[in-house]
C-alpha cells in the first residue's frame, strides 16, 4: 500500500521526496587510521600530527587494526555483509587541509557491503532502510579562516582520523524518516562503541541526497546537501530543499545535479558546485597498501563480542519488563538511557522504574538542558526513591517533591526525607486526630459530607494539607470512609 | 690516499676489522677524493664533518672489537633517501631546503651497522629519468669517456650520482633506488654492479616516493660481493612499510660459492630487440658462454608479453607518481610561490618547483587516471603487468635465473636524448619487466664497447632468491674479469 501522507502538495499536484544519506562517523580509536598519532578531540592545534599525517616525503601509511575491527563491528551491527577482502583507494584532490593531496578511502571494494536498519518513526511504527555499503577512509584536517586577516591556517589534528562512511539506499521519503534513520544509526554506533555520535563536535556528520518525483514515477535528479551536523538541521535542510526543487520544477525549470550547503542561520540550502565543476577524483588502488584481507574466524570472534543492540533490547524490555513498545523505544533509543533504566529497574517494579525514568527524570533533564552523563541524580538514587515509595516511607506525591530536591541538590532521597521530615504518617491514631481536628473546625463541611458523600474528597485534601502531605493517603481514605458511611440509598 | 680508495668494500671492511687501517683515514681519503671530483657533480651535498665524526665513532667501536657489519665504511646516499638533519630534496626545486627530522629505514640500517655518511648523491628529479639530466642540481658527468673523445657522457639514471660515485671511487658503495631500471642501467653505464632487490626486500619508508608499487632501494657497488654485503645491511622487514616482506635476511655473502654447476639459466628470446647494437648482442652471447663454461645449463625461454612492458610501465609509474607528488603543494614545506588565491599558489608553486620531465609524467599520470580513460589505460596496464608476471612465473618453471643485456646501448652524450623522451624511455626496455613483476635483478660489468665504454649484463632472479642471483652474478663477474677503469680526468 502506498503511503501518501508524506507527499508535498505543490501547485500542480503531489510530489514525493526521495532521500538517501551518507553518514560520516568518526571511528572510536586511540590512534588514526594509518598513523600512530592520537585522536583526542579538542587538543591544541597541530599537536596530534605524525609524520604520516603531515604527508612528509617518504612517509607510508600503516593500517590501524583497531579501526578495521571497529568497521567490522559496525558492519555486523548493521546486519551487513562483511567483505573478507577490501581495497584502499586514493581519492585525489588538492586542498590545504588534505596534506597528501589525496584521501585514502575505499571505492570499488569496501570493507562492508549491503545491510539493513530498522528505523523507529514518531508514530511508533518502524520501517526498514537498506544500507548500500560502509567503507573506511581518512578524515581531513581543518582550515581555519578566522585567525589572520589575509591568511588561512590549517590544523592537522583531525587529518588521518578514521571515518566510516555509511551509505544508505534511497529509501527515505520524508524528513522524519531521515531524522529517525540518523538517530538509529547513531544509537547503533553508540551501542557498539564504534563512534561517539557527537554531531556537535563533528564526529558524526551527514550528507543528504534529496530528489523529488511524481508519485510512482522515475527518480528525479538529486542534489547532495553536504555536511549537515545536527538532526534538527537535517530536517530543516530536507524540508527546504524539497520545497525548492518542487518550486523549480513547477516553474518550468529543471533540477541540475549539484552539491549544496545548508546555511543553518538562514535555514536555506545554497549551491556549492555543479556537476560540471565536480572533481575528477582519479580513484586508483593505493599502491602503498596491500588489499585488506581477514578471515571469517576473525569476523566471528568480533561477532561474539557484540553487545545487545537497540532492537533486541527493545524486544526484551517489552517481554521481560512488560513495558509498552513506546516506552521501550524511548528507553533504548540511547545506550545510556537503557543502561540507566536497567540500573533503576534492577530488583524493582520495572513499570514504576520506567515511569519515573521516562517521566520525571527525562522531563527534568530536558528542562535543565542536561544529559544522563551530567545529571545530578544517578540511577542508584532514583532507585532508592522508588524504594521509599514502595515501602510506604513516602507517598508518590511526596516523592515528586523529594525528586525535585534531589535534582537541585544531588542529595540522596533518604537524607532529604529525614532532614525535611517528610516521612509518611502511617500511625492511624495520629491521622485520626488530624481528621477529628479538621472535622471540628469545619462543622458545615461535615454536614455537607454527610448529605453528599462525594464531599469526603474535600476532607482528604484538608487532612493531607494538615499533615503537610505526609499522611498515608490510603489510611486517610479508609478512616474517612468510616466517619462518613455511604448512605443507604447509594 | 689513492691506495685507500682503491680498496673495494669487502677489502676495506676486512682491513678495518684487522685494524690495518682506520675509519678516519679511509673516510679522509674519500673526503679528499670527493673534493677533487666536483666536476662530476655526483654529490649534491658533501657532509665531510659529519663523515669524520661518524668515522671517529666507528674507530672507537672497532678498537673495542664492537664494530657492525659496515663499521667505518664510507657511503654515498642517493638524495631520494631522507637523512635526519641532512638536507634531502630528491634533487627537485620544490623541496628546496627540506631537512628531514627522520631517517629512512634503509639508511638507518646502514648507520646501525656502522657505515659512514659521505654526502648526498645527485639523481634525476624525483628519480624520473634515465640520464640524471633532469636533476635540479644539474647533470652528473659519467667518469667514463669514449676512447679518444672528450664528449661528456651521462652516467645513466636515475641513480646517476650513485653510479658515477662508485665508478670514480668517491664512495666505497652507494645507495640507489630502482623503479624501472634506475639502479641497473646506471651501473651498466659506469662499469659498476647494481642490484635491485625483490620488491619488498628493502623498506621504502623514508625514501621519497616516485612510483610506490615499483620503487625498490638497492646498492651500487664495485663488486658482486660488495653488493651482497650492502644488501644484507639494507634489507629487512619494516613494520612502517606494509609492502615490505617479513622474511629472514640471509647472509648473502655466503651465497657466493662460485659454483653454478647445474644452474639453469634462461635466455628470453624476446630480449633480442630491433636496433640493438651488435656488440650488445655479442656480449650477451659471451655471457651465455661464460655461464655454460662454469657448468650452468642454458635454457631458451619465452617472455611473450615483454614488448608491452615499457608502455605498461609508462602508464603505471606516472599514474602513481601523479598522486605521490600531489603532496608537494607549497603548503607545509619546501618551495612556495605566493599566488592570488590557493589555486594560484598551487599552480605557481608546482610550475616553478617541478622540472619538465616531472611535469610530463604528472600530466601523463593524471590523464591515464582520469574518468573515461582509467579503464583503457590504467586497468589495461595493470592487466599487462599481471601477464608479465605470469610470463616470468612460467619461465621460472624451466630455469633459475635469466640472463639478458642490461641496456640496448652504452652511455650516451649529455644532451643527446633530452629532447626525445621516447628514445630516452627505451633505455629501460630490458630493466622495466623485473620492476613490473617485482623480481630481483642485477647488472654486472661484462665488457667494453668498441669505443671503450662499459657494458653490463643483467641477471633476473626469482622472487626473494637474491642468493642464487648473486651466486650467478659472482660467476659472471669472475669470468668477465672486468678490470677497466676510467681515467681520472676530473682531477684537476
Amino acid at each position: 500500500m502506498t503511503d501518501t501522507s508524506n507527499y508535498i502538495e505543490g501547485l500542480t499536484g503531489s510530489w514525493e521526496i526521495v532521500m538517501g544519506l551518507e553518514i560520516h562517523a568518526q571511528v572510536v580509536s586511540n590512534s588514526k587510521l594509518f598513523s600512530g598519532a592520537p585522536t583526542e578531540f579538542g587538543a591544541e592545534q597541530n599537536t596530534q600530527v605524525s609524520l604520516v599525517d603531515a604527508a612528509l616525503p617518504g612517509m607510508l601509511p600503516v593500517i590501524n587494526e583497531k579501526c578495521v575491527e571497529q568497521a567490522v563491528r559496525t558492519g555486523l551491527g548493521l546486519k551487513a555483509q562483511v567483505n573478507l577482502r577490501s581495497v584502499f583507494d586514493r581519492k585525489n584532490y588538492f586542498y590545504p587541509d588534505l596534506p597528501q593531496g589525496y584521501q585514502i578511502s575505499q571505492f570499488k571494494d569496501p570493507i562492508i557491503g549491503e545491510g539493513l536498519v530498522e528505523i523507529d518513526l514518531p508514530d511508533g511504527s518502524t520501517k526498514d532502510v537498506r544500507i548500500e555499503r560502509l567503507h573506511l577512509e581518512q578524515d581531513a584536517g581543518k582550515s581555519l579562516h578566522d585567525q589572520h586577516p589575509s591568511m588561512s591556517f590549517v590544523d592537522l589534528n583531525r587529518s588521518g582520523v578514521a571515518l566510516m562512511e555509511i551509505v544508505s539506499m534511497p529509501d527515505m521519503r520524508c524528513a522524519e524518516e531521515a531524522q529517525a534513520y540518523v538517530k538509529k544509526i547513531r544509537a547503533i554506533l553508540r551501542y557498539l562503541g564504534t563512534c561517539d555520535g557527537n554531531m556537535e563536535q563533528g564526529s558524526m556528520r551527514a550528507d543528504v541526497n534529496v530528489s523529488v518525483r511524481r508519485p510512482g514515477e522515475e527518480l528525479g535528479t538529486r542534489c547532495e546537501i553536504k555536511n549537515v551536523n545536527s538532526i534538527r538541521f537535517i530536517g530543516q535542510a530536507i524540508e527546504y530543499e524539497a520545497r525548492r526543487q518542487v518550486e523549480v520544477i513547477e516553474d518550468g525549470g529543471t533540477i541540475t545535479q549539484e552539491t549544496r550547503l545548508f546555511d543553518s542561520k538562514a535555514g536555506v540550502t545554497r549551491s556549492m558546485r555543479s556537476k560540471e565543476e565536480a572533481h575528477d577524483y582519479r580513484y586508483f588502488p593505493d599502491p602503498d597498501l596491500l588489499p585488506l584481507v581477514f578471515t571469517q574466524e576473525y569476523v566471528d570472534a568480533i561477532a561474539a563480542t557484540l553487545p545487545e543492540l537497540p532492537d533486541d533490547k527493545k524486544a526484551r524490555f517489552v517481554s521481560d519488563y512488560g513495558l509498552s513498545i513506546y516506552d521501550a523505544g524511548v528507553l533504548v533509543s540511547e545506550k545510556v538511557r537503557a543502561e540507566f533504566f536497567e540500573d533503576v529497574a534492577k530488583g524493582r517494579d520495572a513499570k514504576m522504574a520506567s515511569n519515573w525514568v521516562t517521566g520525571d527524570f527525562f522531563g527534568a533533564l530536558n528542562k535543565a538542558g542536561l544529559t544522563i552523563e551530567t545529571s545530578p541524580v544517578n540511577a542508584k538514587q532514583l532507585g532508592e526513591l522508588i524504594d521509599l515509595i514502595k515501602d510506604d516511607t513516602i507517598s508518590g506525591r511526596i516523592a515528586k517533591d523529594v525528586f525535585e530536591i534531589m535534582f537541585e541538590t544531588g542529595d540522596d532521597p533518604a537524607k532529604i526525607v529525614d532532614e525535611k521530615g517528610l516521612r509518611q504518617v502511617t500511625d492511624l491514631s495520629a491521622i485520626e486526630a488530624a481528621i477529628d481536628e479538621v472535622m471540628a473546625a469545619n462543622p458545615d463541611k461535615v454536614q455537607q459530607a454527610i448529605e453528599k458523600p462525594k464531599m469526603v474528597g474535600w476532607f482528604v485534601g484538608q487532612v493531607m494539607k494538615a499533615t503537610s502531605g505526609k499522611a498515608n493517603p490510603q489510611a486517610v481514605n479508609k478512616l474517612l470512609a468510616a466517619k462518613f458511611p455511604p448512605s443507604a440509598e447509594d | 690516499m689513492t691506495e685507500l680508495t682503491k680498496l673495494n668494500l669487502a677489502e676495506a671492511r676486512d682491513k678495518l676489522v684487522a685494524k690495518e687501517i682506520t675509519a678516519q683515514e679511509l673516510t679522509q681519503a674519500y673526503v679528499s677524493a670527493i673534493e677533487a671530483a666536483r666536476p662530476l657533480n655526483a654529490y649534491v651535498l658533501e657532509t665531510a664533518d659529519k663523515a669524520i665524526e661518524m668515522a671517529k665513532a666507528s674507530d672507537a667501536r672497532l678498537q673495542k672489537g664492537e664494530g657492525g657489519a659496515l663499521e667505518g665504511v664510507p657511503l654515498g646516499i642517493k638524495d631520494l633517501f631522507c637523512t635526519k638533519d641532512v638536507r634531502t630534496t630528491a634533487c627537485s626545486h620544490i623541496l628546496d631546503g627540506y631537512v628531514p627530522a627522520y631517517e629512512s629505514t634503509v639508511t638507518a640500517n646502514l648507520w646501525a651497522d656502522g657505515a659512514v655518511l659521505l654526502g648526498k648523491l645527485n639523481n634525476d628529479e624525483f628519480a624520473m629519468g634515465s640520464s640524471n639530466e633532469t636533476s635540479y642540481e644539474g647533470a652528473v658527468v659519467n667518469p667514463w669517456r669514449r676512447e679518444g673523445d672528450d664528449t661528456q657522457l651521462v652516467p645513466g639514471g636515475s641513480s646517476g650520482g650513485s653510479s658515477a660515485a662508485v665508478a670514480a671511487e668517491i664512495a666505497l658503495a652507494t645507495t640507489a633506488t630502482d623503479t624501472g631500471g634506475s639502479i641497473r642501467q646506471p651501473a651498466a653505464f659506469t662499469g659498476t654492479v647494481g642490484l635491485k632487490p625483490t620488491y619488498g626486500r628493502c623498506s621504502r619508508w623514508g625514501v621519497v616516493a616516485f612510483a610506490s608499487s615499483l620503487d625498490q632501494p638497492g646498492p651500487i657497488t664495485r663488486t658482486v660481493r660488495d653488493a651482497a654485503v650492502m644488501l644484507k645491511s639494507m634489507a629487512g622487514f619494516d613494520p612502517k612499510d606494509t609492502t615490505s616482506v617479513d622474511a629472514p635476511v640471509p647472509d648473502y655473502e655466503t651465497a657466493l660459492t662460485g659454483d653454478i654447476r647445474g644452474l639453469k639459466v634462461g635466455i628470453p628470446k624476446e630480449y633480442r630487440v630491433d636496433g640493438m647494437a651488435a656488440e650488445i648482442d655479442s656480449l650477451w652471447q659471451q655471457g651465455i658462454d661464460w655461464l655454460k663454461q662454469a657448468g650452468a645449463e642454458i635454457v631458451d625461454v619465452s617472455l611473450p608479453h615483454t614488448k608491452y612492458a615499457l608502455p605498461a610501465y609508462y602508464i603505471v609509474a606516472p599514474a602513481e607518481a601523479s598522486s605521490n607528488l600531489a603532496r608537494y603543494d607549497g603548503v607545509r614545506y619546501g618551495l612556495r610561490v605566493d599566488g592570488e588565491n590557493i589555486s594560484d599558489m598551487y599552480e605557481q608553486t608546482r610550475a616553478a618547483g617541478f622540472g619538465d620531465e616531472v611535469k610530463r609524467r604528472v600530466m601523463v599520470g593524471t590523464y591515464v587516471l582520469s574518468a573515461g580513460y582509467y579503464d583503457a589505460y590504467y586497468i589495461k596496464a595493470q592487466k599487462v603487468r599481471t601477464l608479465i608476471a605470469q610470463d616470468f612465473a612460467q619461465a621460472y618453471e624451466k630455469c633459475d635465473v635469466l640472463l639478458t643485456p642490461t641496456t640496448p646501448t652504452p652511455a650516451f652524450g649529455i644532451g643527446e636524448k633530452l629532447d626525445d623522451p621516447l628514445s630516452m624511455y627505451l633505455n629501460d626496455v630490458f630493466t622495466v619487466p623485473a620492476n613490473l613483476a617485482g623480481l630481483p635483478g642485477i647488472s654486472v660489468p661484462a665488457g667494453l664497447s668498441a669505443n671503450g665504454l662499459p657494458l653490463g649484463l643483467q641477471l633476473i632472479g626469482k622472487t626473494f632468491d637474491e642468493e642464487t642471483l648473486l651466486r650467478a652474478a659472482g660467476v659472471l663477474e669472475e669470468a668477465a674479469a672486468f678490470t677497466a677503469a676510467p681515467e681520472a680526468w676530473w682531477r684537476a
